[in-house]
């Protein structure tokens, strides 16, 4: 198997799975309480936070563990629109967030009164600052922009709108879901007040992710009940999720700098043969060639194979034993083409014909000349059968590539 | 007459190389022909089913894989999004939970399974035809426009563009090569659950590469043989309603698939006299009875719906039958054409659960066919499909226009 959907979630490392291990039958505590294994639960719990704390260089007691990703969103969004709602009622977003964030503006839109702009990208996705400026109201609360996509992998300029939104008095959001942990990131750095992140994309575990907030910033409690998490997120802690999260935050910090060079050169690589041997296809995101585009994840590639189903490319992926996907995990369900591909202006159908691989540092350029060849051999292969490209080999349909 | 050959002479039909149709050895339910199988496996054909998360389209995949087929499962998603929860609480025939339960057969049965998205085709192609012919004041059937769009043209080219050699589907009916080398279906061995009704618009090429594995049993086999598998889904209940208004309610679908109320009108006789108001065309049916509120003290029936004066005719018993209707967008399964002016006897079908009259069906324009029935028929429906038949097999149809 070839897998190049990291995107979607990651293999757990087998070191973090070992340190999680005796955390479910030997050490099973809970951590609130007084004997020796809830001790050692909640001496986990504390590590954990600290290793987290310092991939992003925050206090310890700003990092609050969650279940996922999504929780984190929903609860900044919520409890910040909750808690200042005295000073309005504005949130400020892009097209190209992940639905967390996307539905939950919606949410608080349509149930909460809440008015939402949602800003749009350039090409390669990337977000206009002037736009975002203009945007910011008196009664502005809040800015949530994510750190990089998940789908065509560009990196927004962080550290300039967070820079706007400290200028402008507004508090800042980010779901880093897709870049804690594949990127360097530092909260003060880049002016963050708030950011998610989810274990599972950094070779930890599912089921566990967290919110960071700064200190000083006054949302409260999104699940109620007991006194965990510092009063603000009830529910016996997930102490092996936790602690595997805390594992791979650590692993990920520490294999940060090698992990990205190689995952750099083999994603330039990957597009490099794809343009080079494919012919009519399109890079989705800001391509690394162009030294004026914007940034990209270091494990990103999405490209459209024009005249192709992206559906059936996936699956004859999969026949040969090739993971991959054609936007985000969340919406292959759906399939309606991908907000994202759409925001960026593709049409219907090069949406449609969308391919994301997404590496780890596992991979290995002979996985990715198989995945090459393979590809070379499925598109051709749909091509031939498909009457769009036989219109565009007969000169009466124009490429769009 | 081909029915009494019985189907082993008949067994020139590619598409049905493989299929266990052999009725008769019931010990057969649910095992290998050896034969079959080592034909197969020389060269092993690849068979796409599409699997709905029922009982029937469970077996037939499992049955082809016993055949010696390489199965691939595949559920189309043609239906979900807002209605999302409705049609989870209905385990009606498109929703998460189908998916879920296609799924577990598939792993169930060791085969790969995908999720196709044909949302967009099934928009156009079904439910704004469906909502179009409501608002023309004819009664539509959405299943024969997704047979015929959706679940063979979408889905028989996406399977072939994967490599696949053959659709299959859980429909009780049987595909057969005739002796003028034309495909054509055959009602099930089992009438309570014939199909083919709503397959009489598929094209020659598409039935060349359809299998229908469970058309030689009867639903309580079909049950019997998922059980003795075990299959999750054996006693799963029959969907029922049009999958995408699993309530039942078409009008309130349409009003909110258009966005608009349809307005109010009257009721009239055949001479125009007003009788009544009513609450909009698209609530009404030909042959509908019940609903009218009229005090008449007599039965009366809905017998015609006027769109451009917004009037639903209202008559008695006989004003509802027929003998003769036209119909239009003509195709022919059994028979190559019907020349023009030319006129042959069928059994035909004016709609799914009507048992078929004898008739003298004519070739009247370029897409017309003029329909005589031997003894007059209720009901004859607008927009409803006139199927034909020759010795159980379907010989052509067309849409029925007046």
């Amino acid at each position: 198997m070839i897998y190049l959907d990291n995107a979607a979630t990651t293999r757990t490392d087998p070191e973090v799975a070992a340190e999680m291990l005796p955390f479910f039958s030997e050490n099973y505590g809970n951590p609130s309480g007084i004997y020796g294994i809830a001790q050692k639960s909640r001496a986990a719990v504390t590590a954990a936070r600290e290793k987290t704390a310092h991939v992003i260089g925050c206090r310890s007691d700003e990092i609050y563990f969650t279940s996922c990703g999504s929780e984190a969103d929903n609860w900044a969004l919520k409890a910040a629109f909750e808690a200042y709602s005295e000073k309005g009622k504005h949130i400020i977003t892009t097209k190209i967030e992940h639905p967390a964030i996307l539905n939950t503006c919606e949410y608080l839109e349509r149930e909460r009164g809440a008015e939402i702009t949602r800003l749009d990208v350039d090409e390669d996705g990337v977000v206009d600052l002037r736009e975002l400026e203009a945007a910011i109201r008196p009664d502005t609360i809040l800015i949530s922009v994510m750190t990089a996509n998940n789908e065509i992998g560009t990196i927004e300029p962080i550290r300039e709108i967070g820079e706007i939104a400290r200028r402008r008095g507004v508090l800042f959001h980010t779901d880093a879901v897709q870049a804690f942990g594949q990127i360097p990131m530092n909260v003060d750095e880049l002016n963050i007040d708030m950011l998610s992140a989810s274990a599972h994309k950094f070779n930890g575990p599912k089921g566990a992710g967290f919110l960071y907030i700064r200190k000083g910033v006054g949302i409260r409690s999104f699940l109620h009940g007991g006194a965990q998490e510092h009063n603000r997120r009830a529910g016996t802690e997930n102490v092996p999720g936790i602690v595997g999260l805390g594992a791979a935050a650590k692993k990920a910090e520490e294999t940060l700098v090698r992990k990205m060079e190689k995952e750099t050169r083999l994603r330039d690589y990957l597009i490099r043969r794809i343009r080079e041997e494919v012919p009519n296809v399109k890079l989705n995101g800001p391509d690394p060639a162009d030294a004026k585009g914007g940034e990209r994840l270091p494990n990103n590639v999405n490209f459209s194979f024009e005249f192709v189903e992206g559906e059936s490319l996936l699956i004859m992926l999969d026949m040969r034993q090739i993971c991959a996907s054609s936007g985000s995990a969340c919406s292959s369900g759906s399939l309606s083409p991908s907000h994202v591909l759409k925001a960026i202006g593709l049409s219907d159908s090069l949406a449609h014909g969308a391919l994301r691989l997404t590496l780890s540092a596992e991979t290995t350029a002979e996985e990715l000349d198989t995945t090459v060849e393979a590809i070379r051999e499925i598109v051709e292969r749909l091509r031939g059968m498909s009457p769009k490209y036989e219109a565009y080999r007969n000169g009466t349909l124009e490429s769009e590539t | 007459m081909l029915e009494r050959q019985g189907f082993h002479r008949d067994l020139t039909c590619e598409s049905c190389v493989g299929s266990n149709r052999h009725r008769g050895s019931e010990q057969r339910i649910g095992t290998k022909n050896e034969n079959e199988i080592r034909e197969n496996m020389s060269d092993r054909k690849t068979v796409v089913v599409g699997m709905s998360g029922g009982v029937d389209s469970s077996t037939a995949a499992y049955l082809l894989k016993e055949q010696g087929y390489h199965v691939i499962g595949v559920t189309m998603q043609i239906w979900q999004e807002e209605n999302e929860c409705q049609m989870q609480a209905e385990g009606g025939c498109c929703g998460i939970s189908a998916v879920e339960d296609a799924r577990r057969v598939a792993e169930v049965l060791g085969i790969p399974y995908y999720v196709m998205n044909f949302k967009d085709v099934f928009q156009k192609k079904v439910i704004d035809y469906f909502t179009a012919e409501y608002l023309a004041g004819r009664t539509p059937n959405p299943c024969i426009a997704c047979n015929r769009y959706v679940k063979w043209e979408s889905l028989l080219k996406r399977s072939l563009e994967i490599g696949a050699d053959y659709i299959a589907t859980g429909h009780y009916a049987r595909i057969r090569r005739l002796e003028n080398g034309r495909y054509a279906i055959a009602t099930s061995v089992t009438a309570a659950k014939d199909q083919t009704y709503a397959l009489y618009g598929l094209t020659q090429e598409q039935l060349s590469r359809t299998l229908m594995p469970i058309g030689d049993y009867s639903k309580p086999e079909v049950r019997e043989i998922a059980e003795r598998a075990g299959l999750p889904v054996a006693h799963k209940h029959d969907s029922q309603e049009i999958c995408f208004v699993p309530d039942g309610d078409y009008a309130a679908f349409i009003e909110r698939d258009t966005g608009r109320k349809m307005p109010e009108g009257n009721f009239v006789t055949k001479d125009g006299k007003i009788l009544g108001r009513h609450r909009g065309i698209i609530h009404y049916t030909i042959g509908q009875r019940r609903g009218l509120d009229l005090p008449m003290g007599e039965r009366v029936f809905v017998t015609e719906i006027r769109p451009e004066t917004n009037e639903v005719v209202i008559g008695t018993g006989s004003d509802v039958f027929t003998d003769t209707l036209k119909a239009d967008h003509l195709t022919f399964m059994g028979i190559e054409d019907l020349p023009m002016g030319e006129e042959e006897h069928f059994l035909a079908k004016i709609r799914y659960n009507h048992r078929g009259t004898g008739c003298l069906v004519k070739r009247t324009g370029e897409d017309e066919i003029t329909c005589t029935f031997e003894e007059p028929v209720r009901a004859v429906t607008p927009g409803q499909a006139l199927v034909y038949y020759r010795d159980g097999y379907v010989a052509g149809g067309g849409i029925i226009r007046e």
